[in-house]
């Protein structure tokens, strides 16, 4: 009685479950094992598979673009992802200040995080145009007589980008002031009794408190950073002089313009290894820096 | 807080309104810089062209005209790159609701074994790259005959909706009392009418915030339709727009503006309206993992 009630159950568990189980085996787990399998091979999808053994690898880490887009990528997370979480982690702590209007400037911070994709890169396009464009308008009215081309030069090309997406750190915000608002506030009331300071308070009680969410918006702002696509592919389509040409631009040239299909395969998983890697590590390392009981 | 103007005032230190009037003119100065590309884009979108490229520029308008609106629309068949955005969309949305919200409370409410694991390995494809997946898709779909079709974009939706969304909603789920469903299991309620009867409409809220979230990816999506949709009649508002910067020669900011606005405006609108359950949701995700 009691285990064919288990049973019962069990079986309901699955059931319930098994939209994602199905969708895990279906578009995950296979395909996963599809393309390491297949950055072993030469295929085009007309023609037949061949398998080529490392090839595809040697070909790769012998590929000048592969060490372009590589360092393009990275130049972008390690700029771009600190520069991130420190004008949201700002944005937060003007917010929780709990000056009037706050719900009405926490608004207006997160509104272009909301307009993404397509419609946002247009927008920055024509904000970047170097001749009439509003920020080099701004930057002539300030006496910059030459300013840059920005998304027409190879030096400003990826600092544009990352200009843009500082207006995007809306959804990191939240997640700071969410944060910011589990600290209670007994104890910057035991900390002002003890005489400290507001820099002290922020040291020795925000930051520490805050470690969970640091932590968080790090990990998760470098996954996505490594896989920056659709900006570049949509205002300058990887240029000038492959200064923006990011690593997921490679793969989607390599498989669907060029259909080397085992070659990207192989570019995918490269990628993989170091997502992987890299948050493997963060997550040691955050043993010593993320603190996690409540006090 | 209000009402007590006056004490706030004597107990406060000159130097502490001071500091009160500095973070204000910060705040507000990120707020400009915050708000000002979104007014540009309306701006650019309602003007004439001569207007567009004024020096020094023209800050609103005069008179705000359509004509960028009627210009793109006539260039390229935007009505239909709307319809279709809106199919994918929706259809998406409602495969994400249904099968996130079963695998969610299948998470969080019901024992079977190997659960567990089961969400570890939920929880670690989220940091998998799409694009370890998305090559074999390709070839399967392909070979299936879904290139060109709206089924890549749609169906994958209806197979438990993505880790994030299921995490999302069992957050919700275990912040509801256990008790709930306890009470109705000796009522000799089914799981199933649980589900539906209890569970579902107590998760509104998340559902709000998974339906918003879903919406806003999908309307925004670029490389799903880039690599799967294949004809001009079949492309999305995101693939029209970027087809219309190009098929434009030299750019005509007026129009793409006009159109970029249109393919905005349903994001912000969603987002005025249902501001709270958006903010929570994010909260949820962020947090109490």
């Amino acid at each position: 009685m009691r285990s064919s009630m288990k049973r019962r159950k069990a079986l309901e568990g699955y059931l319930f479950a098994s939209p994602w189980i199905a969708g895990f085996l279906l578009f995950t787990a296979g395909p996963m094992i599809a393309s390491l399998a297949l950055s072993f091979c030469k295929y085009d999808i007309l023609t037949t598979l061949k398998w080529i053994g490392l090839e595809n690898y040697r070909q790769l880490f012998s590929a000048q673009l592969f060490w372009t887009a590589l360092y393009n990528t990275v130049y972008w997370v390690v700029f771009g992802v600190p520069l991130r979480l420190a004008m949201a982690l700002l944005l937060a702590l003007l917010m929780n200040r709990k000056l009037r209007g706050t719900p009405l400037f926490r608004t207006i911070f997160y509104v272009p995080s909301v307009v993404s994709g397509v419609a946002l890169a247009m927008l920055w396009v024509w904000l970047f145009e170097p001749s009439v464009g509003l920020i080099n308008t701004f930057l002539r009215m300030l006496g910059i007589a030459n300013p840059p081309l920005w998304l027409g030069s190879e030096q400003w090309s990826k600092p544009a980008l990352i200009i843009m997406s500082l207006w995007g750190v809306g959804g990191t915000m939240v997640i700071f002031l969410a944060g910011l608002q589990d600290i209670p506030e007994q104890l910057y009331e035991a900390a002002e009794i003890d005489g400290a300071g507001a820099w002290h308070k922020f040291r020795a009680i925000t930051i520490p408190l805050l470690t969970p969410s640091i932590f968080f918006n790090l990990i998760m702002g470098i996954i996505n950073s490594f896989q920056v696509f659709t900006q570049a592919y949509v205002m300058t389509r990887g240029g000038p002089l492959y200064s923006t040409y990011f690593y997921v631009l490679y793969i989607y040239d390599e498989g669907f313009q060029y259909m080397h299909m085992g070659y990207a395969s192989a570019l995918a998983w490269i990628l993989l290894l170091i997502i992987l890697t890299l948050t493997l590590i963060q997550f040691y390392f955050s043993r010593r820096w993320v603190v996690y009981e409540r006090i | 807080m209000r009402g007590s103007k006056r004490s706030w005032i004597e107990s406060k230190s000159f130097n502490q309104i001071f500091v009160s009037i500095i973070l204000y003119i910060i705040v507000l100065a990120f707020s400009v810089l915050f708000i000002f590309p979104l007014f540009w884009m309306i701006s650019t979108a309602f003007k004439p062209n001569e207007q567009i490229f004024a020096q020094p520029p023209i800050w609103i308008p005069k008179p705000p005209t359509l004509q960028n609106f009627s210009k793109a629309w006539n260039t390229l068949p935007f009505n239909q790159f709307l319809k279709n955005t809106v199919i994918i969309t929706l259809s998406a949305t409602l495969g994400i609701l249904l099968s996130s919200s079963l695998v969610a409370f299948s998470f969080a409410y019901l024992e079977w074994p190997g659960r567990d694991i089961w969400f570890m390995v939920m929880l670690s494809t989220m940091m998998l790259p799409a694009q370890v997946t998305i090559i074999p898709l390709f070839i399967i779909f392909s070979k299936i005959n879904w290139i060109n079709t709206f089924k890549p974009l749609i169906i994958p939706a209806f197979f438990g909706g993505g880790p994030f969304y299921i995490f999302l909603l069992r957050q919700f789920f275990l912040t509801l009392p256990k008790e709930l469903f306890d009470s109705a299991i000796i009522d000799g309620c089914s799981t199933l009418d649980i589900f539906v009867r209890i569970a579902l409409p107590l998760i509104k809220p998340a559902l709000s915030a998974v339906a918003i979230f879903s919406f806003m990816g999908h309307w925004n999506d670029f490389m799903g339709p880039l690599i799967y949709l294949r004809s001009t009649e079949k492309y999305t508002l995101a693939l029209g727009i970027n087809m219309f910067r190009g098929y434009e020669g030299i750019t005509m900011w007026g129009e793409l503006m006009a159109v970029s606005l249109v393919a905005a405006i349903p994001c912000l609108v969603i987002f005025f309206i249902a501001q709270k359950y958006f903010i929570q949701g994010i909260t949820l995700t962020g947090l109490k993992g």
